[in-house]
Formats: C-alpha cells, structure tokens, sequence
C-alpha cells in the first residue's frame, strides 16, 4: 500500500497542535507516532501520526531548534515517551510532559546526538 | 492508606532476556503505579542513515530486531520502493508475505515458550522452541538465515523459492499445525495456566485504542485492527479478518497470539496456492526523493517508518516507530492495580522487545 507523507500531511503552526490534537483526540483517533527531523535550514520538522479506521493524518509543523514545543501528553498519555526521546536525541525543549525524564531516558555518549549541530 | 514503598523492577530480571526497567510504587503487595526506564542500550541506528546508502539501511533495519528481522527489511524496504518510486514484481509480494507470515509464526511460538517459562511450565517452554526450531529449519533452507533472512531488497527479493520447496512448507506447516495445536491446547484448557493469565493484567478496549496499544495486546482487548488489512504486500489479495478476544487480560492476549499462528499458517497456504511466476526483483535505479510514511503489521503489532529522501544516496531521516515502543503506556495502565507477583507475566505479555525499542 502507497502511502505518501505528502497525501496525509496536514501542515499547521506550532501554536494550533494543542487544538488540534484536542480535535483528532475528540474524533476518536489514536496517535501512532511522533516523529523529529532536521531540515535545510537547520530547523525542526516535528510530524505526528494520528489513525482513525485505517485512515492517517501527519499533523506537521517547523521550529527553530531553540524554541519550545508544548507538550500532548495531558491529552495523549502515550506522547509522553516519544517527546522525552525527541528531547533526548534533538535537543528541542517540550514542555509540560506527563512523565518528564528530564533528559535521562536515553544517557547517550553524544548529547543530543540528532540535533542541528551535531555531525 | 498503606505505607508506600518503590521496588526496582529489572533491568535485570529472570523474565526479560534484554534490560528494561520499572520503578514499582507499592501499597503492601499491589502495583499503585509503574514508571519505565528505557535506554540502557540505545544503538542509535536511526543515526546510521547519515553514512550509509539508502539500499544499505535494509541491512541496518533487518538488524533492528532478530524476530521481527524480516518485517523491519520488508518494510524500510516498501517505503524507498514508495520514494523511487517503483514496482515490484508480484511474485516478490508473494514471496514476502510467505517470509513474514513465517516470522509471525516463529516469533509466536517464541513467545509462547517465554510466556510458558515465566509462569513455571519449563516443558511447554521446551515444546513451543521444539517446534519453532522447525519453522526456522524452513526459513533457512528458503532464505539462507535463521535470524536474519537477508531475502528482501529494495526492488523485490534476492531469492526465490522454487514451486516444489513451496509445495514443501506447505505439508510441513500441515504437519506442524497439529502439533501446535496440542501445545497450545495446554495454554487454553490446563487450570494451572488459566490460574496464571485469566483476569490478571486487564485493559479495556477504551484504554487500548487511547493509550495507542498495538497488535495482539490491542486485539486482545477487542480492538480489531490489523494493519494487514491495509493490503500490501500481497495481503490484499489473501483473505482473512482480524484476530479478536474481548477479555483484555494476559489470557486473551495469549489466546490471539495463539490464534494468529493458525491464522499465519492458513495465509501462508492461500499464498502458495496463488502466487504467480515471473521475476522477483526489479532494477533499481536513481535516488529517492519526498516522505513516506509505512504502517506494517510484525508479530508484536504495527512498526510505523517515516522515511525523508532528498534525492540523493542517503535518506534524510530513517524514523522507526516499534511496536514495543508504543506498548510501553498500555503496560503502565495493565500494571496499576495488579499484585507484585503478576508483574513479571503482566510485562511478558506484552511480548516486549527491547532490541526493537532501543533501535
């Protein structure tokens, strides 16, 4: 099954995830994953996966690596784990997380071994 | 209220061959509250993709995971062949979903054997291995491996398995079917074993679909969604349904895994009845380019890969979602309420891999 990024992405500001994921929470769909890349421009491009009936949808959306990203663990418990790694491997700041590790969940030899200045 | 006491829980522990940990709030001698520790061997895998070449990180998913080894190359390998973007021959489909029914198979009985040892039945441990021992004769004598297969590529497989050998598996996995049935015969029916699984470590069906629980630990809680029935592979062109139990305890996650070996078998059977000549690969050629994003079904439920290609060798980001990874918060929520004693069975049941997860 073909299944292009590009066909299920919905693109949003940083300031609308709460809202939204309110609103895919509210029609029953689940959130599959959390997922962080760096971009050209040395940015964030941070894509959330949410599934209803087979169907998917990526909420997607940049940051500059220094800004702070709310947390959806108040509303998807699960997030809680994927936002501690994103921390943990990129360096991006999530507030408010369910279960905050505080950068201990994954002890790496390189900090922050994904993020924008690491080679 | 009782006095409150944190118990360590892993990293080493008799029931978890790889080391996960949980910090377990107790009140006498129940769970109140379960905190995970991952990390003591993250390989940084996802990383690699910096250095090597797009075709070579099917290698590097294969080894993600010894069980689930097959599916993980299946699948990086669907999301660069979606990038390319290229066909591949149906007979490479077919060939595909016989090697990842024959890893669900392999990697049920595998489970069932731990489970059997976690809850004191060392010789139905023995029985579930014995048998598995077969499978994976057979997956040697077709794809060279035993753990990892090495059969899949981008473009279609490296090797094909010739009709007779096809016509083979087919009167061995007959042969086995029997034998399956009389060990797992054992975990329904024995009293000892129901003692064990029944009403110990339930979720609801409310919690599974909102804590992202998936594969057998959802269905055992009555989800029924398979990521199969999106049909790749050539799964669209077998029919079956998802494998259901209601109960949501480690009896009903035990019963679907079960279930799914036989359901495993007959898939394989409707493949070989169908599957078509022609070539197993195709060339390939170019980079990819654009995001993929590919839900496969392994043995312990969906792996999501989120693939970014900008058109040259190395892909952008190689993101690997496992399914123990996301059946970590449904664990937390089976945990709480459950007594110390449960807990060791309560986390097998959720068939945990931790290799997968420390990708």
């Amino acid at each position: 099954m073909i299944m292009r990024h590009e066909d299920i992405a919905i693109k949003i500001q940083p300031e609308e995830l709460v809202g939204k994921v309110s609103g895919l929470q509210g029609d029953g769909c689940r959130l599959v994953q959390i997922a962080c890349s760096k971009t050209k421009e040395n940015n964030f491009e941070l894509v959330y996966s949410f599934e209803k009936d087979y169907k998917f949808c990526n909420l997607t959306f940049e940051v500059p690596p220094d800004a702070e990203v709310e947390s959806i663990s108040s509303m998807c418990f699960s997030a809680f784990l994927y936002e501690n790694e994103i921390h943990d491997l990129f360096g991006l700041k999530i507030k408010h997380i369910a279960v905050d590790f505080q950068g201990t969940l994954y002890e790496t030899a390189v900090k922050y071994p994904m993020s924008v200045e690491t080679k | 209220m009782s006095k409150r006491t944190i118990i360590p829980f892993g990293p080493q522990h008799p029931v978890l061959p790889e080391p996960i940990h949980l910090d377990l709030v107790l009140e006498d001698e129940k769970v109140v509250q379960a905190i995970p520790r991952i990390g003591y061997v993250h390989r940084g895998l996802e990383k690699l993709v910096e250095k090597q070449e797009y075709a070579n990180m099917v290698y590097v998913a294969e080894r993600i995971c010894g069980i689930c080894s097959f599916i993980h190359a299946q699948t990086c390998s669907q999301a660069i062949e979606d990038l390319l973007p290229i066909e591949v021959p149906e007979r490479a489909l077919y060939l595909r979903t016989i090697w990842a029914e024959m890893s669900r198979t392999h990697s049920h009985l595998l489970w069932l054997g731990l489970m059997a040892d976690a809850f004191g039945f060392e010789a139905l441990f023995m029985h579930c291995w014995r048998l598995r021992e077969k499978i994976l004769d057979m997956v040697e004598d077709t794809a060279g491996g035993r753990v990892i297969f090495g059969s899949c590529k981008v473009g279609g497989v490296r090797v094909d398995i010739e009709d007779a050998k096809l016509k083979d598996i087919v009167i061995q996995y007959n042969d086995l079917e029997k034998e399956i049935k009389e060990i797992t015969d054992v975990f329904v029916e024995d009293y000892s074993v129901k003692h064990r699984l029944v009403d110990v470590g339930v979720m609801s069906k409310e919690d599974a679909h909102v804590l992202g629980a998936v594969g057998p630990t959802m269905r055992g809680s009555g989800v029924a969604k398979d990521m199969r029935t999106l049909g790749y592979a050539a799964y669209k062109y077998l029919k079956f349904e998802p494998v259901v139990e209601t109960a949501g305890d480690c009896y009903a996650r035990t019963k679907v895994r079960i279930r799914e070996v036989f359901q495993s078998i007959d898939l394989i059977r409707q493949a070989v009845a169908q599957i078509p000549g022609g070539p197993i690969a195709v060339k390939v050629t170019g980079n990819p380019t654009g995001s993929s994003f590919q839900c496969v079904e392994q043995a312990r439920g969906d792996v999501a890969y989120y693939l970014k290609a900008n058109g040259t060798k190395n892909l952008e980001r190689f993101r690997v979602r496992t399914p123990t990874f996301a059946n970590i918060p449904p664990l937390l929520k089976m945990l709480g309420g459950c007594e110390l004693a449960d807990v060791p069975v309560i986390v097998l049941s959720i068939d945990p891999c931790i290799s997968c997860t420390e990708r």
